[in-house]
């Protein structure tokens, strides 16, 4: 007979696991996200120049397809970087 | 045929001179216009650093045009981009359409913070 203290770690740990995703483009409705404004889309790039991966910023996957398009227009026309070394 | 909206950016070479640069804006303009493209909006945006080099330079000379024209003019107008050593880069978009309520919102946004300081400016006097 397993007493309170043993029984305590069978569930899993509770760490925050449960708060829920958001889409921020989702949220407010989003039409269109501009290839023209590089401060903007300096939020889904990391240091490096690579865009940010959708686990990590939560954005949905309609609005990750257009993410990664402005931000290859962004580029072409050099307003971001295609590759560096400290962008913040 | 439908005509469609489009939106080119391009950029200048930064060795030209003022008016060589205007000259290459006005000269894409007028081409645009031959065409029988209307043009809608345009911006200049004036010269900026370069994110990367392009061709040994590091800054630019951008210029946004919007206008709206039949697809069939598209192809030829790149092609003089293509052909003008003046042009570093350029990029040609069709505006769908909430591209076109964003940049209409933009616009609408730019005026009212040209105004706003106008308006503080005003209160400052009286």
């Amino acid at each position: 007979m397993a007493d309170n203290k043993n029984v305590r770690y069978l569930n899993p740990i509770a760490i925050d696991t449960k708060s829920e995703r958001y889409c921020r483009f989702r949220e407010k409705g989003f039409k269109y996200i501009d290839y023209k404004d590089p401060d903007f889309l300096l939020m889904l790039i990391n240091e490096q120049g690579k865009i940010l991966p959708r686990r990590l910023t939560g954005t949905s996957l309609k609005y990750q397809r257009r993410v990664g398009k402005a931000i290859k227009k962004a580029r072409h026309l050099a307003l971001l970087p295609y590759l560096a070394d400290q962008l913040r | 045929m439908s005509r469609n909206r489009y939106e080119t950016v391009f950029i200048i070479t930064p060795v030209l001179s003022d008016e060589q640069t205007k000259e290459v804006v006005k000269k894409f303009k007028t081409l645009l216009k031959d065409k029988g493209a209307s043009i809608t909006h345009e911006e200049n945006w004036g010269m900026r650093k370069l994110a990367y080099p392009i061709q040994k330079k590091s800054t630019g000379f951008y210029y946004l045009v919007e206008f709206e024209a039949d697809p069939d003019t598209i192809l030829p107008y790149e092609t003089e981009f293509r052909r003008d050593e003046r042009i570093i880069r350029f990029l040609t978009t069709r505006m769908d359409k909430g591209h076109t309520e964003y940049a209409e919102g933009r616009r609408d946004r730019e005026t009212e913070r040209r105004e706003k300081p106008k308006q503080t400016g005003a209160e400052a006097q009286a």
